[in-house]
């Protein structure tokens, strides 16, 4: 019951500081958005189901190397982000299937936070504790970041490790979604939270305070809804998220 | 470089990708020159602005006087109006005080109401100016202006001119991109034609009708204005 009750803890946290992350989303202007960063994550976790670790510890380094690939292909190549992002998905789900029968690979596609041990539950609470105080003391430069890249470095602020900063935090916190939502379904703790915040905020701290709050709390309902209903985690957090989306878009009209 | 010289350009290069956008660009500016970029869309204006903010790599040498702060008020903004904030929470992402805000809106004609406004509901006129006193407000020696009259009404132009005015008269250094040669012939000391390559550089008035349509293509119209601001 304690091991339900950490991971419930994990699950919120997890959901909150994407909802977080989702407000200062530096990627639009580069390829390595979150979207296929999940699906990047896929071969890693496959791998480490494999081997019997948790997806986590796969899913990080296949991250980085594949967002390192990305950038490459990109700069190389100049495809725009659609073909990129299309590539990059079937590439991930396919090496992923390589690897794992598709019968066992659904924890890597849909999330599986009920089966995290106690040890894992607590490095993954106290890494994402961390990577939240980070991005909270960078917040103001990192907003000042995705609104102008120039205006930024005319400001002193050195952009190319700040984009490395949260480039490691976005890795690090879509390597651990993957167990609460699956490499499938990333994207969505991210970009649904803040999109809900973004429709009914009047200010920046509003916006940034309800990201938060709306990614942990659709994750918490999320988590519950799967555990009475037996159905798996990832697709029950979507569902409480795009409600709540939707909620608040009929919410912004009516105003 | 000379003491009271605060930028020094030399030969400068800049390609992206296999394209040239930039030939053999020189040029210096002294403290509180203005200098006006000007030449037709797609000359590398705005590269040369941003070559100049560390954006591009590029060859032959760009010297700033040692210490000097840059401020930069870009044309295009990508994304702010995607992001719910107030006009104030934009001046506190660099800690600048309200009061100090405040005070450099009043020079741009605008009130002390606008810091609670969002930044969404400003017109292009009203953001342009949030845009310069946001730049301002770090105290800058030398500002890099992309087209500020670019798209905003006479009102707004106005204030911004008087901006422009009362900078010079601080002994700020500008170097301004701009379409509009009145703002040429009015504040500016020194003027560099772009077209790739340089086309011509040196005072405003040395500029005759020949050199404008070396650097538009044909026929161009000159109007020299004599009136002071």
């Amino acid at each position: 019951m304690s091991l339900l009750i950490l991971n419930i803890i994990l699950g919120f946290l997890v959901g909150a500081v994407a909802g977080y992350l989702g407000t200062i989303l530096l990627s639009r202007k580069t390829t390595v958005t979150s979207g296929p960063l999940g699906h990047l994550a896929l071969p890693g976790a496959a791998l480490a189901l494999v081997y019997g670790i948790n997806m986590a510890i796969g899913a990080f380094p296949s991250l980085l190397i594949s967002a390192f690939l990305i950038w490459l292909i990109q700069k190389r190549t100049g495809l725009s982000e659609e073909v990129i992002t299309a590539i990059v998905f079937v590439i991930g789900v396919g090496i992923a299937l390589l690897f794992l029968p598709i019968d066992k690979a659904e924890a890597a596609f849909v999330g599986d936070i009920v089966n995290i041990n106690e040890l894992d539950s607590l490095v993954f609470i106290l890494i994402t504790l961390i990577v939240l105080i980070v991005l909270f003391l960078l917040y103001k430069k990192l907003v000042l970041f995705s609104i102008s890249e120039e205006l930024a470095r005319v400001e002193g602020i050195n952009t190319r490790n700040l984009f490395l900063i949260y480039l490691l935090s976005l890795a690090t916190i879509i390597a651990i979604g993957v167990n609460i939502v699956g490499g499938l379904l990333t994207v969505a703790i991210i970009a649904l939270p803040s999109a809900t915040a973004r429709s009914i905020s009047k200010n920046l701290k509003q916006y940034s305070s309800l990201g938060f709050l709306f990614g942990g709390l659709y994750s918490i309902f999320g988590i519950l809804l799967s555990i009475y209903t037996n159905l798996p985690v990832g697709p029950s957090i979507i569902v409480v998220a795009s409600l709540g989306f939707f909620a608040s878009i009929a919410f912004a009209k009516s105003k | 470089m000379e003491n009271s010289t605060i930028l020094e350009v030399k030969d400068l290069n800049v390609k992206i990708g296999n394209e040239e956008i930039l030939k053999d660009i020189s040029f210096e500016l002294k403290k509180g020159e203005i200098l006006a970029v000007i030449g037709p869309n797609g000359a590398g204006k705005t590269t040369l602005l941003k070559t100049l903010l560390g954006e591009y790599e590029y060859s032959g040498s760009i010297e700033f006087k040692e210490g000097i702060k840059i401020g930069y008020v870009p044309q295009r903004f990508g994304y702010i109006k995607d992001i719910p904030m107030k006009v104030k929470e934009f001046f506190e992402l660099k800690n600048v005080s309200l009061q100090d805000a405040a005070k450099i809106l009043k020079e741009l004609d605008l009130s002390e109401q606008i810091l609670e406004k969002s930044i969404k509901d400003l017109s292009s006129g009203q953001f342009q100016r949030v845009l310069i006193a946001w730049v301002l407000s770090s105290n800058p020696d030398l500002i890099l202006f992309d087209e500020p009259m670019e798209g905003i009404d006479l009102k707004a132009q106005k204030s911004v001119y008087k901006c422009l005015y009362d900078l010079k008269k601080k002994n700020t250094s500008i170097i301004l991109i701009t379409h509009d040669l009145d703002v040429v012939y009015k504040f500016v000391d020194k003027c560099l034609c772009v077209n790739k390559v340089k086309v011509c550089y040196g005072k405003p008035s040395s500029l005759n009708k020949e050199t404008l349509q070396k650097l538009y293509g044909g026929e161009v119209k000159l109007y020299k204005h004599t009136h002071e601001f």
